[in-house]
């Protein structure tokens, strides 16, 4: 590179910062999103413990009956709320108020001592409208059922049956604490929304002012022009980078296993290929206003929904899953979730990687290709 | 007609050109939606499916070998590997090649038909720990359907298990009145905080305030087009959701409309909050996603708000992205009435009370 390029460059990049520094909403963005958006993750956002608010309807009040239903109140799973109408529990879960219920029928007790008749005598009904809190309720009540089971037949004596049971180890994260792998991924939605975002309408100003046109005209090359616009955005993208890693591994005590260098070189591929996203949309679509519509749908909601770290990309279909293989986030997403929880595994990072480095370049070439195409 | 009809008439067309006027814009408020509609129901989902398990089989006799046809007959796992020695148990799992591992240790079998059967270890993925609990869980149903030894089990009480509203705890009929909220709240947000800041950036707005426009109408003017554009919205998506994803629409169309009003009301005066206090459009923009990132999230859609500690709890009373999920989901999946959702609705329409007349009373101010 020529002298004068270089001291050309060097202005660019400080026009650029001295942009960044003076609007206050950059340095918001930059440094007080991140600690929101880890707050908000490592308090709020909770897939484990899950305390469910269960009606119990009794029809039999038998002592078999009542120890079932102090079985359930036993139970840290369930808030029992018990009730004598069944049509009260139905209407409180279609308002949402209780997440399923239990009903006891009156032939419970009887049918426990004569057993041939084969018509339920328990009944669970859950709100199926939340999936997931419906499975909890129905496998948690049968649990509690089968526990309580157990215990009925080892009170009158009887051999209690034996199963086979699983002793399940969690790796690196023993005690299976859903914020050690949520935070680490949320790191993936804070640095699309500095790199992807924040360029995208960053530069689309600039198209839609002119001011990007009087800078080519000033014969600045187009490389120049991009490199000065990557530069300052990679410097802060890195800054918000640093404040997640202290914050997700210093205030929320998620282990940090991996090396630092690692980290950091992960960091910066998906900072890249965010960066390269967020300059190209700006490019093709030069106002900020649609430019910030497509950096959310094409950057933002793809790092939420399709990387992985809130919805399991093993569990969506085929179709979606060969389209989560083009989103950068979801390579970000496992990279991060390793290097936290189990270290330096070359296996998963190098994947990652490569498939980061190539966006990178992609976005970044084609950014390069329309620049050219909007001079001529 | 009033001169004030006139003027709110004439005031409402130009924001309705300015939001929708050019191709681009419009290609860019319903594309998104048609995009989302087809893949996040399909991708948002908490299930495990189509998962390996690693199985260590020191015993190889009769249970082990019944128990792992008993594995690939659920969709949780699709593929079992079966591993060598304990060194690859822990390569598989450091490497995600599987999500869960068990270990079958000699005699396994054997000490089963004598009904002293040892534990079955697993381990499962850390990283992934929500999905391989739920995967654990699946395996230990499967252990617990092994009968061991001839004796007669004892039967316990017979139990049904039926799930209202969605017989198959399908995600998608979750996701779908769900995404009807988000997607709306987007636009609506943008929608307003952007056009103000764009006329300010582009300075009409002081010539709007120098018009005989009251600020009042000037709200107005910019509640209209966020309201057309999350109505027509959420139609695409109602539509897409009845006729592509074949969810029935159970409730009241004319009731989820007529809460899409407070709704929108609310998020029209949180955007025009957000942008009394911007300059720029780029602030604007970032502005409505500090908001809305944790509106989100905190909306009950990704984990339960039952769930969350309880000073958050009281904080997403003022969320109306939580309560407007509420209703939608209410109305659409379980037949909801007024009546259900009634707390939901008079705390979704006092946010939309205080928000608009904040941003009134802002707009007042700048005004004199």
């Amino acid at each position: 590179m020529k002298r004068s390029a270089v001291v050309r460059l060097y202005s660019l990049c400080k026009k650029e910062t001295l942009q960044i520094v003076r609007d206050p909403s950059t340095l918001l963005i930059t440094f007080l999103f991140p600690v929101v958006l880890l707050c908000v993750f490592g308090m709020g956002i909770n897939l484990d413990s899950n305390v469910v608010r269960l009606g119990i309807v009794a029809h039999d009040t038998s002592p078999p009956a009542r120890r079932l239903v102090e079985t359930f109140r036993h139970n840290p799973s369930f808030e029992v709320i018990e009730t004598a109408r069944e049509s009260e529990l139905g209407d409180a879960v279609r308002a949402g108020r209780i997440q399923g219920f239990l009903v006891i029928r009156s032939d419970f007790s009887k049918r426990l001592v004569s057993p041939a008749l084969t018509t339920p005598t328990l009944q669970i009904v859950t709100d199926g409208a939340e999936p997931n809190n419906a499975n909890f309720v129905a496998a948690y009540a049968q649990g509690v059922i089968g526990a309580w089971s157990r215990q009925e037949l080892a009170r009158s004596g009887q051999p209690v049956p034996r199963t086979l049971t699983l002793e399940t180890r969690s790796w690196f994260n023993p005690s299976s604490v859903s914020r050690n792998f949520l935070l680490p991924g949320s790191v993936t939605i804070i640095m699309t929304v500095v790199g992807a975002l924040l360029t995208a309408l960053v530069i689309a100003r600039e198209w839609e002012r002119g001011t990007m046109e009087a800078l080519l005209a000033a014969g600045v090359t187009r490389y120049e022009l991009i490199l000065s616009k990557l530069i300052p955005y990679f410097v802060l993208g890195m800054l918000a980078f640093l404040v997640c890693v202290v914050m997700t591994h210093s205030v929320f005590d998620v282990p940090l296993r991996g090396s630092l260098w690692v980290l950091l070189l992960v960091g910066s591929a998906f900072l890249c290929s965010a960066l390269g996203l967020g300059l190209l949309l700006s490019t093709v679509l030069r106002s900020q206003y649609n430019a910030a519509q497509a950096a959310l749908n094409v950057a933002f909601l793809p790092a939420l929904m399709l990387s992985g770290f809130v919805f399991e990309i093993t569990s969506m279909p085929l179709p979606i899953r060969i389209v989560t293989s083009i989103i950068p986030a979801r390579y970000f997403v496992s990279a991060m979730q390793t290097l936290f929880q189990a270290g330096d595994v070359w296996a998963v990072i190098s994947r990652s990687l490569l498939g980061l480095t190539l966006a990178s370049i992609g976005f970044i070439g084609l950014t390069l290709i329309k620049t050219r195409r909007h001079l001529a | 007609m009033t001169p004030t009809l006139i003027r709110l008439s004439a005031l409402i067309k130009k924001e309705l050109l300015a939001v929708l006027g050019d191709k681009q814009s419009l290609r860019l408020l319903i594309a998104p939606v048609i995009l989302q509609l087809l893949l996040f129901p399909f991708a948002a989902t908490l299930e495990v499916k189509n998962n390996t398990i690693g199985v260590l089989d020191e015993d190889g006799g009769p249970v082990t070998i019944e128990i792992m046809q008993r594995l690939t007959q659920t969709p949780a796992f699709d593929r079992v590997l079966l591993l060598s020695g304990q060194q690859q148990m822990t390569d598989v799992i450091d490497r995600q090649e599987a999500l869960i591992v068990l270990r079958f240790g000699p005699q396994f079998s054997q000490k089963a038909r004598l009904l002293r059967p040892d534990h079955v270890q697993a381990i499962v993925d850390g990283r992934r720990s929500n999905s391989g609990q739920i995967a654990a869980s699946y395996v230990q149903s499967i252990l617990s359907e092994v009968k061991l030894g001839t004796a007669a089990q004892v039967p316990g009480p017979t139990v049904s298990v039926r799930h209202w509203y969605n017989p198959n705890l399908d995600y998608f009929r979750f996701i779908l009145p769900s995404l009807v909220a988000m997607i709306t709240t987007l636009s609506a947000l943008i929608v307003t905080a952007m056009s103000v800041a764009r006329e300010r950036e582009q300075g009409t707005l002081d010539q709007l305030l120098v018009s005989p426009l009251t600020p009042w109408m000037i709200f107005v003017g910019k509640a209209t087009p966020a309201l057309i554009v999350a109505m027509f919205q959420a139609t695409i998506i109602l539509l897409g959701s009845v006729y592509g994803y074949g969810v029935e629409f159970r409730g009241s169309l004319l009731l989820l409309y007529a809460c899409m009003v407070p709704y929108v009301l609310a998020l029209v005066g949180i955007g025009l909050f957000i942008s009394t206090l911007c300059s720029t459009q780029q602030q604007a923009f970032l502005g409505v996603f500090l908001f809305v990132m944790p509106g989100i999230l905190l909306s009950g859609f990704v984990s339960p708000v039952s769930n969350m500690p309880a000073f958050l709890q009281t904080i997403t009373w003022a969320n109306p992205i939580r309560h407007f999920i509420v209703i939608a989901q209410g109305i659409y999946l379980k037949a909801a009435l007024a009546a259900d959702f009634s707390e939901n609705l008079v705390a979704l329409s006092l946010t939309a009370l205080v928000t608009s007349t904040i941003s009134l009373l802002l707009f007042q101010r700048r005004l004199s």
